[in-house]
């Protein structure tokens, strides 16, 4: 039997306030255990939890630049469950009514046609602590609760089913990231959990009308887990009902080392959250004045922004593809552009020496040496024949390590192409009477051996000599 | 709806608690009267009203996004039963 995988992914995405959702405590990573607390996010009986507006504003932003519509009343809920990271007994989530609904995004995979995967809802909600095992004095027996990250604001975006393989999943996560980091509501850094996702999983016959059992796969922390904890989960459930097996609703953990899937129990019966309208939190009204508010405040997409990169520049897809990757380079790319350059060779340089070098040194493109306006008057000195192409990646290095303008470097290293052609002349002339051998060879048909002409008189040059004036020299000598 | 023991065993083990069949039957009994009473509501023609979630008509009470002082560590532990260095300490949880 050929079996149909159906995938939906919940992902909580991590955001980027100052403080708490419903509390003034900072939301900074790394501090000491439950220093980042009060009486809210402990869950003290009294407190009450009051909503920060910048989440709405960022959840807002999430939704429309995911197609979705917002939600004119929304309400918070309470998600009922017993857990030793959560505080109050309950989590503060949206239930009913949550602040995005209906979206969607449309995904890429590499040889297909693009799809258009459905986004059901956008809620927000807060996080739990953070439980830890072992490795502290003390903890030797039992386990140690960490409240910091407790009541941290979280969205929740949940996809339709509409996912059909690991590919698709991957390639709408990578969609979704690229959209919450782009609009700087989260630094998306998956290591540390601002970027989380549970996968929901089953099998069905090829054909059937009715989806299989599902098994949720919770909190898997990098694009390439994600695909090995899919393709593992369908092959076992595939497996399981191949061999007469019936697959069961369970969440299910992921094990990174091993590349497997494991049940797991004890947090099953708790499925049943008895969620209501929390009566601390007063309903959400956002007028369309406001979503128009915020509909005027969002940068251009990255989808937006490639297809105007392909129209405007005649970049080719895949270069529109890396400069849109994230918004700063993109940004770096645009302030190439205003500074009068050619969009192609920027592009080209870009793509090469630039994100060679931050990749090489770990520098975030906000911080690369070489600025818009280094790289530019770089590429100048080349239009302008000042410089060749490849002395050029000599003089970019320089200006890496230096921060010097390329022009002061050439001129202090002697950089300047020579396309002079006396001096050029006098070095095939050198050249040609030393190879004698290799002229009869050239002038006897064998074509290829310019190549080899051609890198002798460069590495007489140093590099200097204007490859074009060799080319032609050489041909003219040779032939003559 | 009628309230049978076995409703009330299942919400008893959502709250951690652990009834006795006789209180399971006495339950049942005390929680079907209540909604039994609640049930009266419906004879009220309710089309056109949107469900209350809250008894106060207010909307939109927000903060900044400001950071405040928090308590600090050892107020956050002063209660706690249980400690270890500055964590909660609770029975081993097995991820
Ligand atoms: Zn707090």
């Amino acid at each position: 039997m050929k079996f149909q995988p159906v995938i939906g992914l919940e992902v909580h995405v991590q955001l980027k306030t100052n403080s708490k959702i419903f509390c003034g405590c900072s939301t900074a990573f790394g501090s000491s255990p439950n220093s980042q607390t009060c009486p809210v996010c402990l869950g003290l009986p009294g407190a009450l939890p009051v909503l920060n507006k910048q989440v709405v504003e960022f959840a807002i932003k999430a939704g429309l630049s995911t197609n979705c519509s917002i939600t004119p009343r929304s309400i918070f809920a309470r998600k009922n469950y017993f857990y030793p990271d959560l505080p109050k007994g309950y989590q503060i989530s949206q239930f009913e009514e949550p602040i995005c609904q209906h979206g969607w995004l449309d995904i890429q995979v590499e040889g297909q046609d693009q799809k258009r995967i459905g986004i059901t809802r956008i809620h927000m909600e807060e996080d739990a602590g953070k439980l830890v095992h072992g490795e502290i004095a003390g903890l030797e027996k039992g386990s140690g609760v960490d409240l910091n990250r407790a009541c941290t604001p979280l969205l929740e975006v949940v996809s339709d089913p509409d996912l059909r393989t690991s590919d698709e999943a991957v390639a709408y996560l990578k969609q979704l990231h690229q959209i919450v980091t782009w609009l700087g509501i989260s630094d998306g850094n998956m290591e540390e959990g601002s970027f989380r996702c549970d996968a929901n999983v089953s099998v069905m016959p090829v054909g059937a009308a009715q989806f299989g059992t599902r098994a949720e796969i919770k909190n898997v922390n990098s694009f390439k887990f994600v695909k090995q904890a899919i393709e593992y989960e369908i092959q076992r459930q595939i497996d399981l009902i191949e061999d007469g097996g019936t697959v069961v609703q369970e969440t299910r953990l992921f094990d990174p080392n091993s590349g497997t899937t494991r049940s797991m129990r004890g947090k099953e019966e708790a499925h049943d959250y008895r969620y209501f309208p929390d009566p601390d939190l007063v309903p959400l009204v956002i007028d369309p004045a406001w979503v128009e508010r915020s509909r005027s405040e969002l940068p251009e997409l990255p989808e937006k922004k490639k297809q105007r990169f392909m129209e405007s520049y005649s970049l080719p897809a895949y270069d529109a593809d890396v400069l849109t990757a994230t918004r700063a380079l993109a940004e770096y790319y645009e302030e190439c552009l205003a500074l009068q350059t050619n969009p192609k060779a920027a592009s080209n340089w870009i793509m090469g020496e630039v994100i060679r070098g931050l990749n090489d040194s770990g520098l975030p493109i906000e911080e690369c040496p070489v600025t818009p306006r280094l790289l530019t008057d770089l590429l100048r000195l080349i239009e302008e024949g000042t410089i060749s192409g490849k002395i050029a990646k000599k003089v970019f290095d320089e200006v890496w390590k230096s921060g010097k303008d390329p022009k002061t470097i050439v001129e202090e290293q002697g950089l300047v192409q020579v396309s002079d052609s006396s001096a050029i002349e006098a070095i095939i002339d050198d050249l040609l009477a030393r190879e004698a051998g290799q002229v009869a060879e050239f002038r006897s048909g064998k074509d290829k051996l310019l190549g080899f002409f051609v890198g002798q008189v460069m590495k007489a040059s140093k590099g200097k000599a204007n490859p074009a004036v060799v080319n032609d020299l050489l041909l003219k000598k040779l032939k003559g | 709806m009628k309230i049978t023991a076995a409703n009330v065993e299942h919400v008893a083990r959502l709250a951690r608690l652990e009834l006795s069949d006789e209180e399971k039957n006495l339950f049942a009994g005390q929680m079907d009267a209540i909604l039994a009473y609640v049930e009266k509501l419906k004879e009220l023609d309710t089309d056109g009203v949107l469900p209350t979630s809250h008894a106060v008509p207010m909307e939109n009470a927000f903060r900044e996004d400001v950071t405040e002082p928090p308590i600090g560590t050892e107020k956050a532990l002063a209660n706690s039963p249980d400690r270890a260095d500055a964590f909660y300490r609770v029975p081993q949880i097995i991820e």
